[in-house]
């Protein structure tokens, strides 16, 4: 079985794959979308790789995010990063996490999971890829995203003194 | 790892290293919970030259934030060029000449030597040999001069396109390249190696030192010369051939001693390779343009999520970046390789010798622009 088969199946016995997920568009044909459309709901999706780099693209809730590490550290796939997405519409912020392997090619895991913006709450992966760490302590620094069980969640690039959270769409400077 | 000493940890104090220490090369700042000359605890402190590029880049058009990728890493700015060029071009579907992307390859080669001989020099420095940086400096000259020639200027780099490169290179930079290989290649086994890769004191003061593990490496995310220091064959290069990287006969250095020796040699034998592609890339060297027509003044690439890597001299380079239709980016997430290297530092330096942990530091090639972004 191929890296990118036992991955699958991993991730499907936490995240079920489902077609509820809207790809990604190719560029500069058809009319403007709003970024609205983008309804999240659970589920996992395989995805092109050479359109979007990535090879899976798993949208899970904050719950299930711990089981999905779990489950990736298994396959021996190493953190790549840990990014935030605003999107005030909606009122959530998104969590973006990729995941990578350094043996077979073309193995790209980008997980997402949303959480409203007043309260946003997500359990650390810390305790499973360490390098987790400092990657949720920046996603803390610029979205304000509260990582629950992190050994060490305070500013990282930001002054310690900071009240503010740059990166979200309504902070201006 | 078992520590050399027990270490009384009600006998200790706080050693602040840095901001401003020659050995943290930049602004890193760590802080040192010492028992005597032993490490028991190392918090890197970051964010002295922070600056919100990810904000800048949600608050101009796409090309607009071209120029700032260079100023990550300064020593490498030609990856960081190529990487978000890669990055907004997959999102937009532009097609890149064949020409463009070899010479985007031969300036990126050009640079990574430029880099690892640079890095060569200030780690030496740090260990205290002073002759090395005059040679490897003598040799950064000459590919600075050459790059100098095609783009312009000499360290921040602007010089690639969405759809190319914005000059094409002359016959004066292809004879001034194959000159410099030769004139390299010739220096390397004197100058480089006898003098310094086999000399005894610098063997003693980073072999077995510095040991990340495979496993390490991977918890933390650590790529480039520094997981492949540790058996990792991983090169987004070979992984993910990305450009015209798949024409090219080269190979990924790997040694498994898990040490700041093997990291070294990792490096070493990196700038060989770097002159087969370049060698390699002038041969091939295609006809045609340097830019892809009709590329449209306004960017507006469509919704979603695209992820790009490239390999710079430090390691695997992301741009996460989400577009929504808007000419804006609606979200650049720069994966920069070194924090993931660095967040290694406080598990591995622990137990240390100070003077093997600022040894050990050196040999992670730190690049702290790129790092606080």
């Amino acid at each position: 079985m191929s890296v990118i088969e036992s991955v699958k199946a991993a991730i499907e016995k936490v995240v079920p794959f489902s077609e509820t997920v809207i790809p990604a568009d190719p560029a500069g044909e058809g009319e403007e979308q709003q970024p609205d459309q983008v309804v999240h709901s659970a589920g996992a999706k395989e995805v092109d790789f050479a359109k979007t780099g990535c090879s899976l693209d798993v949208l899970c809730t904050a719950e299930q995010i711990l089981d999905v590490a779990h489950a990736l550290d298994g396959e021996q796939l190493f953190i790549e990063s840990i990014a935030g997405v605003d999107w005030p519409k909606e009122d959530q912020i998104e969590v973006v996490y990729t995941f990578s392997h350094f043996q077979d090619s073309d193995v790209r895991v980008m997980v997402r999971l949303r959480v409203p913006r007043s309260e946003p709450k997500v359990p650390t992966i810390s305790k499973v890829f360490s390098g987790a760490d400092w990657h949720e302590r920046e996603t803390y620094d610029f979205y304000g995203v509260e990582f629950t069980d992190h050994p060490n969640l305070i500013r990282i690039l930001l002054p310690e003194d900071a009240d503010f959270y740059p990166l979200r769409k309504d902070y201006m400077p | 790892m078992t520590l050399p000493v027990h270490l009384r940890h009600d006998e200790t104090f706080v050693l602040n290293l840095g901001p401003q220490h020659p050995a943290t090369h930049g602004v890193l700042r760590v802080k040192l919970t010492m028992d005597g000359e032993y490490i028991v605890k190392a918090e890197p402190v970051l964010g002295y030259i922070h600056r919100m590029h990810e904000k800048l880049a949600e608050a101009g058009t796409y090309p607009q934030f071209m120029p700032n990728t260079a100023r990550m890493d300064y020593l490498h700015a030609l990856a960081f060029n190529h990487g978000y060029a890669l990055a907004v071009e997959k999102a937009a579907g532009i097609e890149v000449p064949e020409r463009a992307e070899y010479i985007r390859v031969i300036t990126v080669e050009l640079n990574r030597i430029a880099s690892h001989l640079l890095w060569w020099a200030a780690f030496l420095l740090d260990l205290g040999g002073f002759t090395p940086l005059l040679y490897a400096f003598d040799d950064r000259e000459q590919i600075i001069d050459l790059l100098e020639r095609v783009t312009g200027s000499r360290l921040t780099y602007c010089y690639m396109r969405f759809g190319g490169v914005y000059n094409d290179i002359d016959d004066e930079f292809i004879t001034g390249t194959r000159d410099f290989i030769t004139r390299l290649r010739s220096r390397m086994p004197r100058m480089y190696h006898d003098l310094v890769t086999h000399n005894i004191i610098l063997i003693k003061r980073i072999k077995d030192i510095g040991f990340i593990s495979e496993e390490q490496c991977r918890r933390y995310g650590a790529t480039g010369p520094v997981a492949r220091g540790s058996g990792i064959n991983y090169d987004v290069r070979k992984n993910e051939p990305y450009s015209v990287y798949q024409e090219f006969d080269f190979d990924v250095p790997v040694y498994s001693e898990c040490d700041s020796m093997a990291r070294y040699m990792v490096r070493m034998d990196e700038i060989e390779q770097s002159l087969r592609i370049i060698e390699q890339a002038l041969d091939k060297l295609p006809d045609g343009p340097v830019m892809a027509k009709k590329v449209p003044k306004i960017l507006k690439p469509g919704l979603g999520y695209h992820y790009s890597a490239v390999e710079t001299a430090r390691g695997s380079l992301g741009h996460m970046l989400v577009c929504n239709g808007d000419k804006n980016p609606y979200k650049l997430k720069l994966r920069s390789p070194t924090f993931s290297n660095l967040s290694l530092y406080g598990e591995v330096a622990e137990g240390m010798l100070l003077a093997d942990a600022l040894a050990f530091m050196g040999s992670l090639d730190l690049v702290i622009p790129e790092i606080d972004r």
